[in-house]
C-alpha cells in the first residue's frame, strides 16, 4: 500500500521535475532578454570570470535606459513602421488570394481539387534558401532593391500556399448541406460564398491573418538579400544587424527589442497554434 | 400561397420560365477562377524562379551584370572539388540529423509528460510555445548573447558548479560552434514538435489507451507497442518538417557564427549566400544552394504518401 | 441483375406529372446510383421515395433538386423542362435537410427570412411572411434564438417554415424526420401531413422508413438499385407487392416467401399466418405444420420463429405474428397447424422475383 503510494508520489515529482526542466530550457531566452534588457551597463558588462558577480539576477536596480535608447536613439521605430506596412500589406494579398483559392479547392474543383492543394502547398516546402538567388535576380531586374514593394511581392509566395491549405480545411469543414440549402433558397453559388460561407469562415480568415502576419515577422533571408538600406529594414532583419555601433552590439538595447518584438507575437501565436498545427498534420490526424 | 385545389388550377397552365444559370452559378468557370491568382501567383513567383535557380547554376551570371553565359557543369564540378563545400554539405546534414534527434527524443518525452494531467498544463504548454513563436532572427540573437566569449552565462554557470577548468570560447572553436548551433536548433524545434506530437496523443482514442492499461501492459510497452506506432504518422510530419526548415535554415547559422570560424560552420544555405549575394557570383551560389533538393524532394514524396494515406483513409 | 419492366400494378398516371421525370440517370463512375427512372408525381401530391439506404432515392431527390448533374434523362417541373441550365435557385423548390441544415450564424427569424431576402421581398412582406410562417410552426417566440439554442424538434420546424415561406411549387424532404426522437418523431409525421393538406403543396418525401411512408404517402414509390421497383398507394404497395424485394423490404417482420415449385415462391405476411384454430370453421385454408424455434413476445403480439415441415425451403425462418387475442400456446420445439387464407398468397416468379398469378 505505502510503497505504491511513495512509488506514485515519485512519478508526480518526476514528471513536475521533467516538466519544469523542458519549460526552464524553452524559456531561458527569454528570461536572459529581459534581464539584459533592464540591467545597468555596470551590471551587464561584468566578465563571466567574476564568479562572485551572479548574472542570473538585477544586481542593480533594474533601468529603462536602454528601452528609452530603442525607442529614441535607434531606427527601430522606422522597422516596426516598415514591418507594419509590408505585414498589412502581405496579408492584404494572402487573404485576397488564398480565401478563394481555397474555396476552390475545397468545393468547386472536384477530384483533382485535392491533388492541386496538396501540389500548391508542397510549395511551402520550396524554402526561401533555395529562392532568393533567383529573386535577386529578378528584384534587381525590377529596380526593387532596397525598397519595400521587394519584400511585398516575394512573402506572399510562402503565405498564399500554407494560408490556401488552412482556408481549404477551413471551407470543407463548412457543412455541404448549408451552402446547398441556400442554392435551393434562391442564391447563386457566388452569392452563397458571400452570405453563408464567409460568415462562418470567419475564425479560419482570423487565422489566415495571424499566420501571414507571423511568418512576415519572422522571414530573414529575403529581407537580408533586398535589403541594406537601414531606414528600409523590417524588424527581424534591423534588429540583428544595424543595432551595433562600431562592431559592437547594444546589447541592451538589443535585447529589448528581441524581448518586446517577441513576446506579444508568441502570446498571440501560441493561442493559434491549435489551428497551425490541424493545418500542418491534416491527413496524419484523423479527427 | 397555394392553398387548396383552386389555386393549383391557376398555377399549373401558365408554364413557367425558369431562369438561366448566369457566371455566378457556373462552378466550371468559377471553380478555375477563383484558384487562378493563386496559381498564377506560385507559378510565377515560385515555379519561375526554381527554373531560374536551375538555369543560374549553370551559368557564370553574377550580381553586377545582366549576363548570362551558359557555362554548363562547371560550377557543380568546381563545387565537388572545394573543401568548403563538402564540409558545407557535411554541416548540413550533420546539423539536421543530430538536431532532429535530439528534437525527436525529448518531444515524445515532453509530449508524454504534458499529457499526463498536471497544474499548469496549459501554461507550460503556451511558455513551451515560445521558442518557436518568436522570430528566429530575434531569438538567435539573444542565443549569441548567451554564448558570448566575455559575458557567457553558460560559461559562468558552469564556473560555479566547478564544472569547467578552462574558458569556452563558444564561437571561436569549430566544435563548440556545432554544439552551439545545435542547441539553438533542437531549442527552437522541438516545442514545435511537441505539440504536433501532442496533437497526435490526443487524437489516440482513449479506449485503446485505456485497454492497453487494462492489459496490463508498462509504460515502455505502451510506448513502443501502442502510443509510437499509432503516433507514427504524426511523428513524420513532425520530422518532415524539422528536416525541412533545419536543412535549410539560415538564419541561425549566420547570425550565431557566420559560418564561421575559418568557414567551419558553413551550411549550403550560409554558403550560397556567401558565394551568390556576398561573392556576387549568382551561378555558384545557386549550384550550391541547388543541394538542397534532394532533401526537399525526400520531404515532399513523404507528404504526398500522408496524403494519399489521409485520401483512402477518409 | 435480372432487368424488370414495371409492374403491371403500377398506377399509370395519364396526365401530365406536375414533377417529371424520365429515363433519369445517375452514374458515379460504375455505379449506377440512379438507372433510368421514369417517376411521376401529380400536382398536390404526396409522394414517398422509399428504399433501403444506397438504392439512389437521395440522389434521385438532389437531381430534381439541381444539386446533382444527371447522367441522363429529363426532368419536368410543372410542365416545363429543367435541364442542367437551370440552377436550383430558380426550380421553385423548397428542400429540407436531414441535418435541417439551418444557418448557425443567423436567428431563426434570419433563417426563414433568407428565401425571401433573395427573392427581395420588400421588408414589410417579408416580416409578415415570416411571422406567417412562425405561427404556422408555433415558432412565435422563438424567432430571436440561434439555431443553437433551439431543441432538435424546434430546429426542424424552422427549418420547415423556412421550407413554406417562399410559396414553392414542390417540396423535398431529405429525411426530415430521422433525427427526431421516436416520440416526437410521430407527432411530426401527423403535422406534417396535416400541413401538406392545408397547403395543397406537390411534395416528394424521402426516408427508409416504412412506417413514415406509409403513413404520409398518397402514393410509395419503392426503390433498390437505382430503379423504381414499384408505385402505388400504400395499401396497393403493401398488400400487392410487384416482386420479392418490395414483399421482404415493407412489412416488419417481413412476408415470409417459401418455395411453392421449382418455378414459384409463395409469399404470406406474417399477420396473415395464424394457428389453424384461429381461423375457426373457416373454408379455402392452406395449411402448413411450423416447427417453432422461437418466440418472442411483442406485447400486442407473439412471433414464432420456424421452419414448415412440409421441407419447403426458405432463405428466412418462417414467421407468424399472432396477436395477443388468440390465446392458444405456442412453445418452442414444438410444431403445430398453422394456416393462411388461399387469397392472401402471393405468387413471385422464382427466377426473376417478379408477381405472377397464382399457378393453376
Amino acid at each position: 500500500m505505502t510503497g505504491r503510494a511513495v512509488l506514485r508520489g515519485a512519478k508526480r515529482v518526476a514528471l513536475y521535475t521533467a516538466a519544469a526542466v523542458f519549460t526552464v530550457f524553452a524559456v531561458f531566452p527569454f528570461y536572459w532578454m529581459f534581464l539584459t534588457a533592464f540591467k545597468q551597463n555596470r551590471d551587464l558588462y561584468v566578465g563571466a570570470t567574476n564568479l562572485q558577480h551572479v548574472p542570473w539576477i538585477f544586481n542593480d536596480p533594474p533601468t529603462l535606459d536602454h528601452v528609452r535608447l530603442l525607442f529614441f536613439g535607434t531606427p527601430y521605430l522606422v522597422w516596426v513602421k516598415n514591418t507594419a506596412l509590408v505585414g498589412l500589406a502581405v496579408v492584404a494579398i494572402t487573404l485576397g488570394v488564398a480565401v478563394p483559392a481555397g474555396y476552390s479547392l475545397a468545393r468547386l474543383a472536384g477530384r483533382w481539387g485535392e491533388r492541386l492543394g496538396i501540389g500548391i502547398f508542397l510549395t511551402y516546402l520550396v524554402p526561401p534558401t533555395l529562392l532568393f538567388i533567383p529573386f535577386a535576380r529578378v528584384i534587381s531586374l525590377l529596380g526593387l532593391q532596397n525598397k519595400l514593394g521587394a519584400l511585398v511581392l516575394v512573402y506572399p509566395t510562402f503565405t498564399i500556399p500554407f494560408c490556401t491549405w488552412l482556408m481549404m480545411g477551413f471551407f470543407r469543414s463548412v457543412p455541404r448541406d448549408l451552402e446547398e440549402q441556400a442554392m435551393i433558397d434562391g442564391y447563386s453559388r457566388l452569392a452563397v460564398i458571400g452570405k453563408v460561407v464567409l460568415p462562418l469562415a470567419v475564425p479560419g480568415m482570423l487565422t489566415v491573418v495571424i499566420f501571414a502576419f507571423t511568418l512576415v515577422l519572422q522571414e530573414f533571408v529575403y529581407a537580408l538579400t533586398f535589403i541594406s538600406q537601414v531606414e528600409r529594414m523590417t524588424l527581424s532583419l534591423g534588429v540583428p544587424v544595424a543595432l551595433v555601433r562600431g562592431d559592437v552590439f547594444y546589447w541592451g538595447s538589443l535585447m529589448a527589442a528581441c524581448l518586446i518584438t517577441s513576446v506579444p507575437i508568441a502570446v498571440v501565436y501560441s493561442s493559434f497554434i491549435d489551428r497551425f498545427i490541424a493545418g500542418l498534420t491534416a491527413g496524419a490526424i484523423k479527427g | 400561397m397555394s392553398s387548396g385545389p383552386q389555386a393549383q388550377v391557376t398555377l399549373a397552365p401558365p408554364a413557367p420560365v425558369f431562369a438561366r444559370r448566369t457566371l455566378a452559378d457556373r462552378e466550371s468557370v468559377l471553380g478555375p477562377l477563383m484558384l487562378a491568382p493563386a496559381l498564377v501567383y506560385v507559378i510565377l513567383l515560385v515555379g519561375v524562379p526554381f527554373v531560374l535557380a536551375i538555369l543560374l547554376s549553370f551559368s557564370s551570371a553574377t550580381a553586377g551584370s545582366l549576363d548570362f553565359n551558359w557555362v554548363g557543369l562547371r560550377n557543380f564540378t568546381r563545387l565537388l572539388s572545394d573543401p568548403q563545400f563538402h564540409r558545407s554539405l557535411g554541416n548540413t546534414l550533420r546539423f539536421m540529423l543530430v538536431s532532429q534527434v535530439l528534437v525527436m527524443v525529448l518531444a515524445v518525452t515532453a509530449a508524454h509528460v504534458l499529457d499526463a494531467a498536471f497544474v499548469g498544463k496549459r501554461l507550460v504548454r503556451s511558455l513551451l510555445l515560445l521558442p518557436w513563436a518568436a522570430p528566429v532572427a530575434l531569438a538567435s540573437m539573444a542565443w549569441v548573447w548567451i554564448f558570448d566569449s566575455t559575458f557567457s552565462v553558460v560559461n559562468w554557470t558552469l564556473k560555479v558548479l566547478g564544472l569547467l577548468p578552462g574558458w569556452l570560447y563558444w564561437f571561436g572553436e569549430p566544435g563548440l560552434a556545432t554544439v552551439a548551433i545545435i542547441t539553438v536548433h533542437v531549442w527552437r524545434m522541438f516545442p514545435f514538435a511537441t505539440v504536433i506530437v501532442l496533437a497526435g496523443m490526443s487524437a489516440i482514442p482513449q479506449d485503446i489507451r485505456e485497454a492497453a492499461v487494462v492489459d496490463g501492459a508498462g509504460f515502455f510497452r505502451r510506448l513502443f507497442h501502442v502510443n509510437l506506432p499509432m503516433l507514427l504518422p504524426v511523428v513524420t510530419v513532425a520530422v518532415l518538417f524539422g528536416v525541412v526548415f533545419t536543412a535549410t535554415d539560415f538564419s541561425v547559422v549566420w547570425l550565431l557564427t557566420r559560418g564561421g570560424p575559418y568557414n567551419s560552420t558553413h551550411v549550403l544555405a550560409t554558403l550560397a549566400f556567401q558565394r551568390g549575394i556576398l561573392g556576387a557570383n549568382l551561378g555558384e551560389g545557386a549550384a550550391v544552394a541547388l543541394f538542397l533538393l534532394p532533401v526537399l524532394l525526400v520531404a515532399a514524396v513523404v507528404m504526398l504518401r500522408l496524403a494519399r494515406r489521409a485520401e483512402v483513409g477518409t | 441483375m435480372s432487368t424488370l419492366t414495371r409492374p403491371p400494378i403500377t398506377e399509370e398516371p395519364t396526365a401530365l406529372g406536375y414533377v417529371e421525370t424520365r429515363g433519369l440517370c445517375k452514374h458515379f463512375g460504375d455505379v449506377r446510383a440512379v438507372d433510368g427512372v421514369d417517376l411521376c408525381v401529380m400536382e398536390g401530391e404526396f409522394v414517398v421515395l422509399l428504399g433501403p439506404s444506397g438504392c439512389g432515392k437521395t440522389t434521385l431527390m438532389r437531381m430534381i433538386a439541381g444539386l446533382e448533374r444527371p447522367t441522363a434523362g429529363e426532368i419536368y417541373i410543372a410542365g416545363e423542362r429543367v435541364d442542367d441550365d437551370v440552377p436550383p435557385r430558380a426550380r421553385g423548390i423548397a428542400m429540407v435537410f436531414q441535418s435541417y441544415a439551418l444557418y448557425p450564424h443567423k436567428t431563426a427569424f434570419q433563417n426563414i427570412a433568407f428565401p425571401l431576402e433573395a427573392a427581395q421581398v420588400e421588408r414589410s412582406t417579408l416580416r409578415r411572411k415570416v411571422e406567417w410562417a412562425a405561427a404556422l410552426f408555433g415558432l412565435e417566440r422563438l424567432l430571436d434564438r440561434h439555431p443553437r439554442q433551439l431543441s432538435g424538434g424546434e430546429r426542424q420546424r424552422v427549418a420547415l417554415a423556412r421550407a413554406v415561406v417562399r410559396d414553392p411549387r414542390v417540396f423535398l424532404l431529405d429525411e426530415p424526420l430521422s433525427n427526431l426522437d421516436a416520440k416526437l418523431r410521430a407527432v411530426a409525421r401527423f403535422e406534417l401531413k396535416q400541413l401538406q393538406r392545408q397547403l395543397g403543396t406537390t411534395t416528394i418525401y424521402v426516408t427508409h422508413d416504412q412506417v413514415e411512408a406509409m403513413g404520409l404517402g398518397d402514393r410509395i414509390a419503392v426503390m433498390d438499385k437505382g430503379k423504381i421497383r414499384q408505385i402505388g398507394t400504400p395499401r396497393d404497395v403493401y398488400d400487392n407487392p410487384a416482386d420479392t424485394f418490395v414483399a421482404t423490404f415493407l412489412g416488419s417482420p417481413p412476408m415470409n416467401l417459401v418455395e411453392y415449385d421449382e418455378r414459384t415462391l409463395v409469399g404470406f405476411r406474417p399477420e396473415h399466418f395464424l394457428p389453424r384454430e384461429a381461423f375457426g370453421g373457416e373454408a379455402d385454408l392452406v395449411t402448413y405444420r411450423l416447427r417453432v424455434r422461437e418466440v418472442e413476445y411483442l406485447g400486442s403480439d407473439r412471433l414464432a420463429y420456424g421452419y414448415l415441415e412440409e421441407e419447403r425451403r426458405s432463405d428466412q425462418p418462417v414467421i407468424a405474428a399472432v396477436p395477443i387475442t388468440v390465446t392458444l400456446p405456442i412453445a418452442e420445439g414444438e410444431a403445430y397447424e398453422f394456416a393462411v387464407r388461399r387469397r392472401d398468397l402471393r405468387f413471385f416468379d422464382a427466377r426473376t422475383g417478379l408477381r405472377k398469378p397464382a399457378p393453376s
